[in-house]
């Protein structure tokens, strides 16, 4: 039997505890989820013809601007009753990305401090976030065409999650 | 037992078509105290059908069926976003014509969309009573 003098055992260890600390505590993880959109009002209305973003994506005034023209909601007329539109503002503007805590959040707020993008899209956090990838993934990949559509290559939006391991984009598979 | 079971079934069943057609009735009742006279199915299909001018797309047109497909019982296909679009045929999709405010709703988006304006209640009786029988 081969005996582990006790300072190599020691160090070994130590080293193995280094080696893993830093994963579990990887930034990416602890920031790369938001809260997922589940107030069944926004998921009916909003989610009917899109992805039901998670408020805290925006900030509240984007939220706020976006609820005050749905008759032009990006070229199409997405009208709906004051009192509908009034209490899903009230939804997201409360859980809008400059009022909750979340880390992802947060970055998102900071990262357009000057502006009121209406579109997640136009953040520079998510600009940052995905510069890397290509056009003939999304825009010209047939399956997915756009980056408004989340889910489609994030398999874990809906519950809020968009982690890189996470990543499935169609006709190509994962993002290394 | 069995007949029992069967009959609640088949009045379970009957409540919910009879649900479905009150919505409808009741809608139409209230187009014509709005002013609206007798519909008819015919004009409906007319204007389902009836191409109007793309604003955005010079020489193209709209129509509802444009998004909803030239089948109403099969499912379309939103043209810009290409969100599917459930029947519209009440025999293939129960859930149509059957919430009041939903029907409203979506009279209020797409006519302003297809038409550029709010369809009056005469056309909204009409469609609906085209649409009821498919």
């Amino acid at each position: 039997m081969i005996t582990i003098p006790r300072i190599l055992f020691a160090v070994g260890v130590s080293t193995i505890i280094l080696f893993t600390q830093p994963a579990l505590a990887d930034e990416d993880d602890a920031s790369s989820g938001v809260m997922p959109a589940t107030e069944k009002q926004y998921t009916d209305e909003c989610g009917a013809c899109h992805f039901a973003y998670p408020a805290g994506l925006l900030p509240a005034r984007s939220w706020e601007k976006l609820l005050s023209n749905l008759s032009d909601h990006f070229g199409e007329n997405a009208e709906l009753g004051a009192d509908v539109a009034q209490s899903l503002n009230a939804y997201l503007t409360k859980n809008a990305a400059d009022k909750v805590r979340n880390r992802l959040s947060q970055r998102i707020a900071r990262s357009v401090a000057h502006t009121t993008p209406l579109r997640i899209t136009e953040t520079s956090f998510f600009k940052r976030e995905h510069r890397e990838v290509p056009q003939r993934l999304v825009k010209d990949n047939p399956q997915v065409q756009s980056f408004s559509k989340c889910q489609v290559c994030h398999t874990r939006a809906a519950a809020g999650s968009f982690s890189e391991e996470e990543i499935n984009i169609p006709g190509h598979g994962r993002w290394d | 037992m069995k007949i029992h079971i069967l009959s609640i079934a088949l009045c379970a069943a009957m409540s919910a078509h009879i649900a479905a057609a009150d919505v409808v009735d009741n809608l139409l009742n209230t187009y014509q105290a709005a002013g609206a006279k007798d519909f008819s199915a015919g004009n409906g299909d007319d204007l389902w059908h009836q191409s109007h001018a793309d604003p955005e797309q010079a020489g193209k047109t709209r129509s509802c069926v444009t998004c909803h497909g030239k089948d109403l019982r099969a499912k379309g296909k939103h043209v810009r976003t290409g969100k599917v679009i459930d029947p519209m045929a009440p025999s293939v999709n129960k859930e149509r014509l059957t919430d009041a405010k939903f029907i409203e709703k979506w009279f209020k988006r797409n006519c302003k969309w297809v038409v550029g304006r709010e369809c009056t209640p005469q056309e909204k009786g009409d469609l609906l009573s085209y649409l009821r029988k498919q």
